[in-house]
């Protein structure tokens, strides 16, 4: 074993004994999941990313378009205005998604009488699949608006709001469930010793509390907001864009622009779309891989 | 309560107003999933005008929607289910075993090809399926995976990023010697997997297992584009397939439709509760 000493954490890890047997067994081990992780992943990223920069009609019949997507793709009013809009509605849902998760955590871990039902209730919406979700709240809506003679479908701060408050509905026991952990962990001497110091309860939170739960704080920000740059399901079952107003699909997000634009003339365009998308998202997840590295919170 | 150190009895007092604080609000929390029980028994033109209201002699139809939402749209809703149940307990199934196995692989080899896998799952965990949606279909026609009995091999595919990253951050941290003394005792890699390393991943099993059932359960627009979809659908594209068409749609059908497709998360929910809230929050280090 001492041949293969090498600096390398990963390498030390691994002994010839357990390693060689297991390099005999590729075909079983390893093979499976490759395969399908070309078909199902590899393959279709690295042919779209090449038809990003094609005119297709199918993924077989393309011509070289050069950068002419992307130039068409920011020259598309209704993709500046996803963009825009996502962009509201990731910062608003950001903040009162976590403004509203963190206080319930926080009341919920002072012990008292049933937070452990309480904390399965605000878990539970997150269990529902988006579409589903969408029409609930549809119908709720509609059944409000419905007294005004008026429609989510027909008011553009209806939607927005509406999305909001489906997205809070949904995301608020989740985050919740993040800060409890992150609660629970804050050291109890610390807490005793700002008590027995007189510290006031909005000190002692300020003070003590939420910068030992920074690490929580960002791992939901993160989340909140890919969460709400990916947003698809909700934004197609609750409005799917409308009300339309031109080309413009005033409650149009991001994942729904590119996905609408799966039409046959604007297929290039699309692909473009999507792989601008693909970068932003890539940042914001790259961004959080790091900025929690060093601090696992995990399991 | 700002200066005065508060009283063992004030505390208690603020506990107990916090309590019925939290009722109250759980209850209002719970309103959306009522309001959908409720609207299934009303008939359709009831449920957008009375929304808020218990059905009443007018408006209560029995299990009429029900009967109804079953051949609704021209598609049995038991067939949706059906393929529902199917995918998602194959995918799951076949993304636990295989990227377990994937995961062992490359965290106890470490060669440069395992190293190359690994760092591409990883990447594939950032990308938006947007990015694949163009291309994905085609290949899975070619292929002949856009049918429901061989589908679960994209959603291997695709959703092995996180699995293998999990697995493979879990294998890392079970001492080697297990495995060098059962190697030592004549133990094949296989029998090691199987009767050494798997029961060990448990914990880390269900995490993973919860979330890909969560996750194929809910999908919507991979199934959609990938499936033929005059043959087949899945709960959320039937659900979606119903509100989306043109022409009047019968609310009140749909709200059993949806009561239908939630009826069996949540009691998935409330029986494993503990395990589900451990695997989704797991999945935060997903981006």
């Amino acid at each position: 074993m001492a041949l293969f000493k090498k600096k390398n954490d990963g390498a030390a890890l691994n002994s010839v004994l357990v390693r060689r047997p297991i390099q005999k067994c590729f075909p079983i081990f390893l093979l499976p999941t490759f395969i399908a992780f070309c078909i199902g992943f590899l393959y279709p990223f690295a042919k779209g990313l090449f038809l990003s920069f094609c005119n297709f009609k199918t993924t077989s019949k393309w011509t070289w378009a050069g950068l002419g997507n992307y130039v068409k793709a920011f020259a598309d009013e209704s993709f500046l205005h996803a963009f825009w809009y996502t962009a509201g509605f990731a910062l608003v849902s950001l903040l009162i998604i976590n403004i509203l998760a963190f206080t319930v955590a926080y009341l919920l871990t002072k012990g008292i009488k049933g937070s452990n039902i309480f904390r399965t209730v605000f878990f539970m919406p997150n269990l529902i699949g988006g579409i589903v979700l969408g029409y609930i709240w549809s119908m709720i809506f509609d059944g409000i608006l419905s007294r005004y003679n008026t429609s989510i479908l027909l008011n553009s701060t209806y939607g927005f709001w509406g999305l909001i408050i489906l997205m809070a509905w949904q995301q608020i026991g989740y985050m919740m469930i993040i800060y409890i952990a992150g609660l629970q962990a804050v050291p109890g001497d610390m807490l005793e010793a700002a008590k027995i110091d007189g510290a006031s309860e909005w000190k002692t939170l300020w003070n003590i509390i939420i910068p030992n739960v920074m690490p929580s704080i960002t791992i939901c920000t993160f989340l909140t907001l890919t969460n709400s740059f990916k947003l698809y399901d909700q934004n197609l079952a609750l409005t799917n864009g409308r009300p339309y107003n031109g080309a413009i699909h005033t409650t149009e997000m991001l994942a729904l622009n590119i996905v609408n634009s799966n039409t046959l003339k604007t297929k290039g365009v699309g692909q473009a779309k999507a792989v601008m998308f693909f970068v932003l998202v890539a940042i914001i997840g790259i961004l959080q891989m790091k900025s929690t590295h060093d601090k696992e919170v995990q399991q | 309560m700002a200066k005065k150190p508060a009283t063992i009895q004030g505390e208690k007092r603020v506990k107990t107003i916090l309590t019925v604080v939290f009722a109250v609000v759980a209850v209002v929390y719970l309103l959306p999933i009522f309001l959908v029980l409720m609207n299934s028994f009303k008939a359709n033109a009831y449920v957008n005008t009375e929304t808020f209201a218990m059905p009443n002699e007018e408006s209560f139809v029995g299990f009429d929607n029900y009967v109804k939402g079953m051949t609704f749209g021209n598609y049995p809703f038991a067939k949706s289910v059906g393929y529902s149940l199917f995918i998602t307990i194959v995918s799951s199934a076949l993304i636990l075993v295989c990227t377990s196995m994937a995961a062992w692989y490359i965290a106890r080899v470490g060669s440069t090809f395992s190293k190359i896998v690994y760092y591409l799952c990883v990447f594939s965990m950032v990308v938006p399926f947007q990015m694949v949606m163009f291309t994905l279909p085609k290949t899975a026609d070619t292929l002949h995976l856009n049918t429901p009995w061989t589908i679960p091999i994209i959603y291997l595919g695709f959703g092995a990023g996180l699995a293998v990253f999990m697995f493979s951050g879990f294998v890392k941290s079970i001492p080697l010697s297990i495995e060098e003394a059962a190697a030592i005792d004549g133990c094949g890699p296989i029998k090691t997997f199987f009767n050494v390393v798997l029961p060990m991943m448990k914990p880390t099993m269900i995490s993973v297992g919860v979330l890909e059932i969560m996750w194929v359960w809910n999908d919507y627009l991979l199934p959609y584009l990938v499936l033929d979809r005059k043959k087949y659908m899945t709960i959320p594209i039937h659900i979606q397939y119903l509100k989306g068409s043109y022409g009047s749609v019968d609310m009140g059908a749909t709200m059993a439709l949806i009561l239908l497709s939630i009826a069996p998360v949540i009691v998935f929910y409330l029986t494993c509760q503990k395990y589900i809230i451990k695997g989704v929050a797991a999945g935060a280090v997903k981006g």
